[in-house]
């Protein structure tokens, strides 16, 4: 796959590093304002998407960025299954139990499991995505041999 | 809004008559765009902007690869023909259909009536789960607190989506 013109590599630059950023951001608010591990995940993965649509495939080394996506990937839903067994083992005896202190609601660190819970979605929905695109890309580069 | 969501809807019915009737797959899949694209304004007009948020950007992403599929491969659907008569196709939707409907009437003849009843889980869900999760957004107290089992289950369907892509997919294992 090659990559596009100056001006769409150019705004790709500029753009990357803040649909990254923005991604983030609904991640750890995802508690306080609309959005989640759900929502911020797809949209990580879409500033990875954004970059290999842009430069082309030979910009990043895709085999080993599909080991790496894989590997996060399965992970993250390995943490996310531990910390809910967390609470079938400490607090109510309960799957899923929200055994950690909730602080204050409305601050940023506060509901207890539930920024935990969003992070850990939020890198396991990215990494899936994105390997699902890298591996459509990979068979093509391949096929194309 | 219910003028305008009845407007919005009827766009989407319209948008999926033409994918399936399309002769070129790409305007198919433009079509198909029409439908998502349109649900994204209906879970704005009705106020669920979780929702909007995952269903605008995944169906960017389905289009942007949609699209890339179609322009690798052909544009032209393929078209197969059935040995079958006509009649013994629709005798048996219309069958199958008939069962379904009985064992939905069965099923569906010991719940509460329509439209009451429905308010029990939601009153408790909304009233105290500021106090039981701690967290402002009640979505994301609800995906996952009160149904941690369903969240968990979204979560492994994304990964066996992962596995069956990356199995299919595979060229080096095949030889």
């Amino acid at each position: 796959m090659e990559g596009m013109t100056v001006i769409v590599k150019k705004t790709t630059q500029l753009i990357a590093g803040i649909i990254f950023l923005y991604g983030i951001y609904i991640i750890l608010h995802g508690h306080l304002t609309p959005g989640g591990g759900f929502a911020g995940g797809v949209i990580l993965a879409g500033s990875f998407i954004l970059l290999i649509l842009a430069f082309g495939s030979d910009f990043l080394n895709l085999i080993r960025e599909e080991r790496g996506s894989t590997l996060y990937e399965n992970l993250a839903i390995l943490v996310f299954l531990l910390l809910a067994l967390t609470g079938l083992l400490a607090g109510g005896k309960i799957f899923f139990a929200n055994w950690l202190p909730h602080g204050t609601p409305g601050e940023l660190v506060s509901a207890g499991f539930l920024p935990l819970y969003n992070i850990f979605i939020g890198i396991e929905v990215a990494a899936s995505i994105l390997t699902i695109f890298l591996a459509l890309v990979i068979f093509k580069e391949e096929i194309l041999k | 809004m219910e003028l305008a969501i009845s407007i919005i809807v009827g766009f989407m019915i319209l948008g999926a008559i033409y994918a399936i009737h399309a002769r070129d797959i790409l305007s198919a899949v433009i079509a198909g765009g029409i439908v998502g694209y349109s649900l994204v304004i209906c879970f704005l007009l009705l106020k669920a902007p979780d929702l909007a948020i995952v269903q605008i950007v995944v169906e960017t992403i389905t289009l942007i690869i949609m699209v890339a599929v179609v322009l690798d491969s052909s544009r032209v659907e393929a078209y197969g023909k059935f040995d079958r008569p006509a009649w013994v196709t629709a005798g048996t939707a219309v069958l199958i259909l008939a069962i379904l409907f009985w064992f939905l009437k069965e099923a569906s003849a010991p719940l509460a009536p329509f439209g009451e009843n429905s308010m029990r889980m939601a009153d408790a869900y909304v009233n105290g789960a500021v106090e039981k999760t701690g967290s402002i957004n009640l979505v994301t107290g609800v995906v996952f607190d009160f149904r941690g089992y369903d969240t968990l289950g979204e979560a492994t369907v994304l990964v066996t989506a992962v596995l069956g892509v990356l199995t299919i997919l595979r060229i080096k294992g095949k030889r």
